[in-house]
């Protein structure tokens, strides 16, 4: 038995933030991959839950006129890796979700719970942080966008304020189009594994000279982050395999890796250097360019 | 606090008041008897207690028994005929000496199960893929693939169509 003390459903979002409103206690439950596991392990206690499952609007997967791809936050992982929109214009992610978890974990986790759970590891975050992802909170009061990259304030810590929803994931066409990518998650298993280090690579090529690029790394410190001075570097270098092992070096000094026992710092940093590397390669073809020897 | 549902497992129907701190898998082994449906780590990493919900495969260890609600359930006793006759996956494990402590073996049937009736193709590494949730602690895995493989005769195919795979392969490869 879970240690769970209340139990309610919403079935719109209106219902939710209404219900979020007058019991601010409440925690919010979407697949209970996290939640549930952290009450089994005791981390935390006496949940009062606000289901989000039967909000079926939420798990939509779209591309607004405009061209903006939006992602409801209760689209699970498998959804995720089948939608044909996001295989088309945005496969780094259906990439970093087919190499989440395992079969059953997929077909129940979220996006928007891997995202507002916080962790590092969240394999769609790398790839998140490298589209320059927005997300919509919504509270009864209030409607608001944030950049994925002011989201995590910490392990585990998101800037969800009280009675907030995370509710879609947004990401503009000027982030996507003209871009190739490549996501590198790189584990000890090749399922149900954690990642030692993810790495997401998007990048626009002017003919042979980049145009630009950025660069979205998980476990690479406390919360997921963006290697902001090998993206500085790039614009206007030619494409080349030095240029490349410049900015696999740059990205080292954006890295904030720590030694656990999944790795050790300099192992950590090894990773990032070589990875970014890597993915960059791929991610020249994948924007039309030549692949480098 | 409790609350009411109605769900069918295996055909049956059910409909009664189910605690909102149950687990599915609880609420299956110990209210309803079905005890084909195995605990291992309770943590959704093993896949002992997968149970098919509307022919998905699921976790029912983390999966809470109130989100059962208007579900059709299959467990491993709803996978044989009623007369008792093996179904084809079942059989494939039996033939392929599949089975050793039996422990995994519900979970894995019930994935091979859904992979079957999904009338998908599936490539080599999409079918390791799909049975990456369930761990075996006895067999090695090759004798499961290979049941696997049976159960999905002439579904099988050899292109490599996913980017995941192109790069495991070059992993594999260099
Ligand atoms: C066996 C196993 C393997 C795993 N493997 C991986 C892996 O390889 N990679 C990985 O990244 N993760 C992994 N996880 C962790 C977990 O599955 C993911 O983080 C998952 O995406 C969480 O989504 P959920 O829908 O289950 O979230 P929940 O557990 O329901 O919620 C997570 C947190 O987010 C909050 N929340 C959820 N939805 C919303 C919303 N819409 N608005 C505001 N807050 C919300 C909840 O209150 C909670 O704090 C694994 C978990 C398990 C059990
Ligand atoms: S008992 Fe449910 S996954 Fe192990
Ligand atoms: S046969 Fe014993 S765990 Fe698989």
């Amino acid at each position: 038995m879970y240690d769970i003390i209340g139990y309610c459903e919403a079935e719109t979002v209106s219902e939710a933030t209404a219900l979020l409103a007058q019991n601010p206690n409440l925690r919010l439950i979407a697949g209970g991959t996290d939640v549930l596991i952290k009450m089994h392990g005791g981390q935390i206690e006496a949940v009062e839950l606000l289901s989000l499952r039967k909000i079926k609007s939420l798990a939509e997967i779209r591309k607004a006129e405009d061209g903006t791809v939006v992602i409801g936050a209760m689209a699970t992982f498998t959804k995720v890796f089948n939608d044909p929109i996001l295989r088309e214009v945005i496969p780094i992610l259906t990439e970093a979700a087919i190499s989440m978890g395992g079969p059953q974990i997929r077909n129940i986790a979220t996006i928007g719970g891997n995202v507002c759970n916080g962790a590092t590891s969240a394999d769609s975050a790398s790839s998140l942080f490298a589209l320059n992802a927005q997300l919509k909170l919504v509270s009864q009061q209030s409607e608001r966008l944030v950049p994925i990259r002011e989201f995590y304030l910490g392990p585990g810590r998101v800037a969800l304020k009280p009675g907030e929803i995370l509710t879609e994931i947004h990401i503009s066409p000027a982030d996507y189009q003209g871009f190739g990518g490549q996501y590198i998650k790189f584990a000890m298993r090749e399922a149900m594994d954690i990642a030692t280090l993810a790495v997401s690579v998007v990048c626009k090529l002017h003919g042979k000279t980049f145009e630009e690029v950025r660069i979205g790394l998980g476990v690479a410190g406390p919360t997921p982050l963006r290697c902001l001075e090998a993206e500085v570097y790039a614009p206007g270098k030619d494409v080349s395999v030095e240029s490349v092992a410049e900015i696999g070096k740059l990205a080292v000094n954006s890295a904030k890796a720590r030694t656990s026992w999944r790795a050790s710092k300099d192992y950590r940093e090894h990773l990032v250097e070589e990875l970014v590397q890597r993915a960059l390669k791929t991610a020249i073809v994948n924007a039309g360019g030549e692949q480098l020897v | 606090m409790f609350k009411r549902i109605a769900f069918s497992v295996n055909g049956k129907a059910f409909n009664f008041e189910v605690d909102i701190r149950e687990s599915l898998l609880e609420m299956l082994r110990n209210r309803l008897g079905y005890t084909g449906t195995k605990k291992g780590c309770g943590v959704g990493e093993c896949g002992a207690c997968s149970v098919l919900i509307d022919g998905v495969p699921f976790d029912s260890c983390i999966y809470l028994a109130v989100w059962a609600d208007g579900k059709e359930i299959t467990t491993i006793e709803g996978v044989a005929s009623k007369s008792g006759e093996l179904s084809e996956v079942q059989k494939a494990f039996v033939d392929e000496g599949a089975v050793q402590c039996g422990f995994c073996t519900p979970g894995l049937v019930l994935t091979t199960t859904a992979l079957a009736g999904s009338g998908k193709e599936y490539t080599q590494d999409e079918l390791k893929r799909e049975l990456s949730g369930h761990l075996c602690r006895c067999t090695g895995y090759q004798s499961i693939l290979k049941a696997a493989e049976k159960s999905l005769e002439g579904h099988i195919c050899t292109c490599v169509d996913s980017p995941h795979y192109k790069q495991q392969h070059e992993r594999n490869e260099g």
